[in-house]
């Protein structure tokens, strides 16, 4: 007897239905999610970098952390853009919002927070590249606003924080993935933000002083040891929901998203934990970039295999 | 006025009638469903049973597709009907996240989230939905679930402790009833969906969700290089490849 195409009497086996819909969200929301915690998370490791050392220790983080904060919240803007079915409506949101939906909340809190970014990269810019703002008329109004760059800061970094999580309650409010639990996600969100924070802004820290170089690894090493433990937590301990049960028990079976999942955790988190570590005792430079390159790009990897995974179990 | 379905599982036949009756009232098109009856196979052979399970929208009275939808374009009606308004809806899919029980398309030709409304514009001029006409067996049951004498209301009466919804422990609080379902009708989870060869067609998943060109720098891109709907595909039966061997010797025709 071939015992593979036998059905077993205890199951039962879908013999006529329509094609389901397969990956909703795909790489363009991943993508979507990476790119938002880069540009909250500069501005949130930034303030704290800030707060804590002088002008002299970072002499360009001033203008690089909206700079890097602008393109990242920008590629954001851009592929939620994109991702849409009918684009040009986006406007609705703004036009007809459904305060209920954190898609709505979302949106408008992410377009205050890159307009302030805008306006802070301008009056830094406008101070730090006097040439430049000798052409541009806004630049030029611009120049000497360091006030108004103060001001603004306290409440970007305020608006920093619901603007990377605010994603965990759309995930939430995805009733039908069960996988996204809205306390685990929110957290990782921040995590999330704190990991490429910190990897991003050691892309730039060549110049800058040797403490603040071991104060990121320090971030770094903490994120993603606390986003590591997580995960795991949520990857062989989330038995709660027949649907969670059946999402995990997918992945855990092998395939491409085991492969994928697996690959992140050792780029995103296991890799940079130990160089991060390393480079505490001994500053290593070229290591700790090359653990802020794989931190990226393991954070992509793991957002991308959390995201598409519960999109695979039939919902009906 | 709440008006709700009921599908008694014992009466319905399988004949698809109220697939047909939806698609052609609602102008629904290729690779999208408002309604889908879906076959389940339990037993081994010789001791094997079939069932059929129409599924559509289960208008939740704590509806998660309303709630998410940045737009209002997913909205009550006062007679209970969860209702979509294309013209607002920006294709954002989150409804489709939020549906517990896979019930919302994204309509391939106008890019917009679409779902089953109870035939709102049939109920509007006083006509009951077009599946509950087309139905041989009156196996499908529409009314107001709040007036006691309905119709729906009395089969809910008569079938008390054999009345299900789906997925309860969502607390959607679903308008949409089953009586004679049970866990492998009703549970998703409780059945195994091979992909592959099924009865009569290919059970697989949509290669894409909507028109597979529908983003915003396609738009910008067709007129240069064009080709809009070149990979649509919609496998099914009739994309059968006609040189199959054997095809003909089983009465396939070409």
């Amino acid at each position: 007897m071939d015992h593979v195409s036998t059905i077993e009497a205890t199951k039962a086996v879908v013999t006529l239905d329509v094609a389901l819909p397969g990956i909703i969200w795909g790489w363009m929301i991943t993508l979507n999610m990476w790119a938002k915690s880069i540009g909250t998370g500069v501005v949130l490791v930034g303030a704290y970098l800030l707060m804590k050392y002088k002008h002299e220790d970072m002499p360009n983080l001033r203008w690089m952390m909206p700079l890097l904060s602008f393109i990242a919240l920008n590629v954001f803007l851009l592929f939620t853009l994109v991702d849409l079915h009918q684009p040009l409506r986006m406007v609705n949101i703004f036009l007809h919002p459904h305060w209920t939906s954190a898609i709505t909340v979302g949106a408008w809190m992410a377009s205050l927070f890159t307009g302030l970014i805008t306006l802070m990269l301008a009056i830094a810019a406008a101070n730090h590249f006097s040439d430049f703002q000798r052409h541009n008329g806004i630049l030029k109004a611009l120049r000497g606003k360091n006030d108004l760059y103060e001001k603004v800061f306290p409440f970007v970094v305020f608006l920093a924080f619901p603007v990377t999580m605010y994603t965990a309650i759309i995930m939430a409010q995805s009733s039908a993935r069960e996988l996204w639990a809205a306390p685990a996600e929110v957290i990782q969100m921040l995590l999330a933000a704190f990991m490429v924070g910190s990897a991003s802004l050691l892309l730039i820290a060549e110049k800058w002083s040797k403490e603040v170089r071991r104060d990121l690894a320090f971030v770094l090493m903490f994120s993603v040891l606390f986003s590591f433990l997580m995960y795991m937590g949520e990857y062989f301990f989330s038995y709660k929901a027949a649907e969670v049960e059946a999402t995990l028990a997918y992945i855990h079976s092998g395939g491409s998203y085991n492969v994928q999942f697996w690959t992140a955790m050792i780029l995103g988190y296991i890799i940079p934990f130990f160089i991060a570590m390393g480079s505490i005792k001994e500053e290593n430079r070229t290591m700790m970039k090359f653990a802020a390159v794989t931190t990226l790009i393991g954070l992509y990897l793991a957002k991308s295999t959390w995201l598409e995974i519960p999109q695979m179990i039939p919902l009906s | 006025m709440k008006l709700g379905f009921l599908v008694d599982l014992n009466l319905c036949m399988g004949c698809k009638g109220c697939e047909i009756a939806c698609k052609v009232e609602n102008e629904v098109p290729l690779s999208s469903w408002r309604l889908r009856v879906k076959y389940i196979d339990i037993g081994t052979f010789p001791d094997t049973s079939r069932s059929f399970t129409p599924l559509r929208c289960n208008h939740c009275e704590n509806a998660p597709c309303e709630r998410i939808c940045p737009v209002s374009a997913l909205h009550y009606l006062d007679n209970g009907i969860v209702n979509i308004d294309s013209s607002r809806c920006i294709g954002c899919a989150g409804c489709m996240m939020a549906c517990p029980y896979g019930a919302i398309y994204m309509d391939p030709e106008s890019n917009t989230a679409d779902k089953c409304t109870y035939c709102a514009h049939r109920i509007e001029g006083g006509l009951m939905p077009a599946c509950v006409v087309a139905c041989p067996v009156e196996a499908n049951i529409f009314g107001d679930i709040e007036d006691n004498t309905s119709h729906i209301s009395r089969y809910i009466t008569e079938h008390q402790g054999n009345v299900q919804v789906r997925k309860p422990e969502k607390h959607t609080d679903p308008k949409h009833y089953y009586v004679g379902g049970g866990n492998q009708t009703l549970n998703p989870l409780a059945h195994e969906r091979i992909e592959g060869y099924g009865l009569f067609n290919n059970i697989t998943h949509l290669d894409t969700l909507g028109d597979p060109h529908h983003s915003i720098l396609d738009r910008f891109l067709t007129p240069i290089f064009g080709g809009h709907n070149d990979h649509l595909k919609n496998e099914s039966f009739v994309d059968m490849p006609n040189d199959v061997e054997g095809h003909k010797e089983e009465g396939g025709h070409h």
